[in-house]
């Protein structure tokens, strides 16, 4: 990354480029050794090093959740979280939801219900609802929006969203595969 | 981002050792604000010092029927937790209250209370701000301050405390568990953040070769007359404008015990005795409510834009103590205010 002359003024001699380090994640159940300086943000060493560009860069701030990825199975902003803290953790992207071939059941109901306009948030969004599943707190629809505030969609298709997951968290008329709405 | 250093600590004694002998240095745990004021250029870590792998995750009872609460404890699992949800809710309400699910399935219980402001000045490294920049000048004072201070502001810094946890951990009177280089010990809650004054910089009292370990509760959780109301721009994922956290007791109709404390109106979570003093020893009407947020905003002052700010807290104030007095606190999750 570059620096700009202002940070290279204030940080002066003792910052002359830590080391890198060596760490191994597992993401999406394969094991990854990579070298990252301290300051690569999980979402960058996902992105840049390990070329899984379905998680998105949107603010790089945690205000959007575009970024969301599951860690140790619980849903976080990976723009906030630097790699180096999270040597040896499992991580699932939305690249690793869908298995032998076949949609996770909320990447479904998201294309059944229309649940995105440009689909940028969508990887975020989903990630995020897995996470939000896996917590068993949402029981009511309220409950589904305020526990998905996390999740800018500057489309506007929160209503489509909430009825995915709804669909998905309440159990009825899920859809493992597309092939039978087609 | 700023280039630093990373280290980790491999346990609190390591912790403390490492950042007496880097005052440039910052601890790092949840990240969910450090990372951010250091992509903004607001702060400049020499090192960040990972504490994320010290045993500070518990959730253990007191033997004075409390509970000790690790500084690592994540901000979803403590509101969340089974003694707190049903012992003390209004600290679970708080935090619910406060940012995203992502967020506080990272952000620690430490690091809330160490978080900076969201002042938009101290964010903007093209303006002057006192508490970035020290002597260098306040924006906000004569600037866009609708979200700035109105008790206990100073000439130099009309900033509030973000946090929602911590206007609830005010009320209950929680104590501040800190390890450094001198003997470990316990600050009370009031006296754990600071008023701007003259040192804006400063947001605590926490020594720079501290570090947070526990938050203790007391015994008293005020169980079941309690409301954390929070009035913001959008219903959810928003910073406050006002917030107020309320704990009564209650006996024959009485109020035996009140706490209020606010939140978004001050440097630190806001607490005035004397209104609490006012609350105690009668019946829970309007009138006393009202008396209670008289006292409270006796010396409030507004700089313009946040001028909305005395009067709506007067309000937040009463329909606070009514919700917690009628027993119905404000939902997190359905937001209409009853």
């Amino acid at each position: 990354m570059t620096q700009s002359p202002a940070a290279a003024r204030d940080q002066g001699p003792s910052l002359a480029a830590p080391e890198k380090r060596t760490i191994t994640l597992h993401v999406n159940g394969i094991d990854h050794k990579l070298s990252v300086a301290p300051w690569t943000t999980l979402l960058d060493a996902l992105r840049l090093h390990l070329d899984l560009t379905g998680t998105k860069k949107g603010c790089d701030h945690g205000q959007c959740g575009a970024c969301t990825v599951l860690v140790d199975g619980r849903r976080i902003n990976s723009c906030l979280t630097l790699a180096v803290m999270k040597d040896g953790a499992q991580i699932t992207t939305v690249e690793g939801l869908a298995q032998g071939g076949m949609l996770h059941a909320l990447q479904q109901a998201f294309i059944e219900h229309d649940a995105f306009q440009c689909g940028y948030c969508t990887p975020g969004q989903i990630c995020s609802a897995v996470g939000l599943m896996a917590e068993g707190r949402a029981k009511t629809l309220d409950e589904i929006r305020e526990l998905m505030s996390g999740n800018i969609c500057r489309c506007g298709a929160y209503p489509n969203i909430v009825a995915a997951i709804a669909e998905v968290a309440s159990g009825t008329t899920v859809r493992n595969t597309g092939e039978a709405n087609r | 981002m700023n280039n630093f250093g990373y280290s980790r600590a491999s346990d609190v004694a390591d912790a403390v050792r490492q950042i007496a002998a880097d005052p440039a240095a910052r601890f790092i745990a949840g990240g969910t604000n450090l990372i951010d004021l250091v992509k903004e250029n607001v702060a400049r870590p020499s090192r960040l010092i990972d504490i994320t792998h010290l045993p500070l995750k518990a959730v253990e009872e007191t033997a004075d029927g409390g509970l000790r609460i690790g500084a690592l404890v994540p901000n979803s699992d403590l509101a969340y937790h089974p003694q707190i949800e049903a012992r003390y809710p209004l600290l679970a309400s708080a935090i619910l209250a406060g940012a995203s699910a992502q967020l506080r399935n990272m952000a620690s219980t430490g690091g809330n209370l160490l978080q900076r402001t969201r002042c938009l000045y101290f964010y903007d490294t093209t303006t002057p701000c006192n508490k970035r920049e020290p002597g260098s000048g306040c924006s906000a004072i004569d600037g866009i301050n609708r979200m700035h201070a109105i008790l206990g502001t100073s000439e130099h810094c009309i900033a509030t405390h973000p946090s929602d946890m911590c206007v609830a951990l005010a009320a209950l009177e929680a104590r501040v568990l800190v390890a450094g280089t001198g003997a470990p010990r316990g600050i009370s809650f009031s006296d754990f953040h600071r008023l701007p004054g003259n040192t804006p910089q400063i947001d605590s009292n926490l020594r720079p070769d501290e570090i947070i370990t526990a938050i203790e509760l007391p015994a008293k959780g005020f169980a079941r007359n309690y409301t954390y109301l929070k009035i913001r721009d959008r219903l959810s994922y928003a910073f406050a404008l006002v917030s107020m956290a309320v704990g009564l007791e209650i006996e024959a109709g009485t109020i035996k015990e009140a706490r209020l404390a606010l939140g978004g109106v001050a440097h630190k979570p806001w607490r005035n005795r004397e209104a609490e003093a006012r609350l105690r020893g009668g019946p829970a009407t309007r009138e006393r409510f009202l008396s209670a947020a008289e006292i409270v905003l006796r010396e409030a002052r507004g700089f313009g834009h946040n001028d909305f700010k005395i009067e709506l807290s007067r309000r937040g104030i009463v329909r606070a103590l009514d919700q917690a007095a009628r027993g119905q606190p404000q939902s997190q999750a359905d937001k209409r205010i009853k």
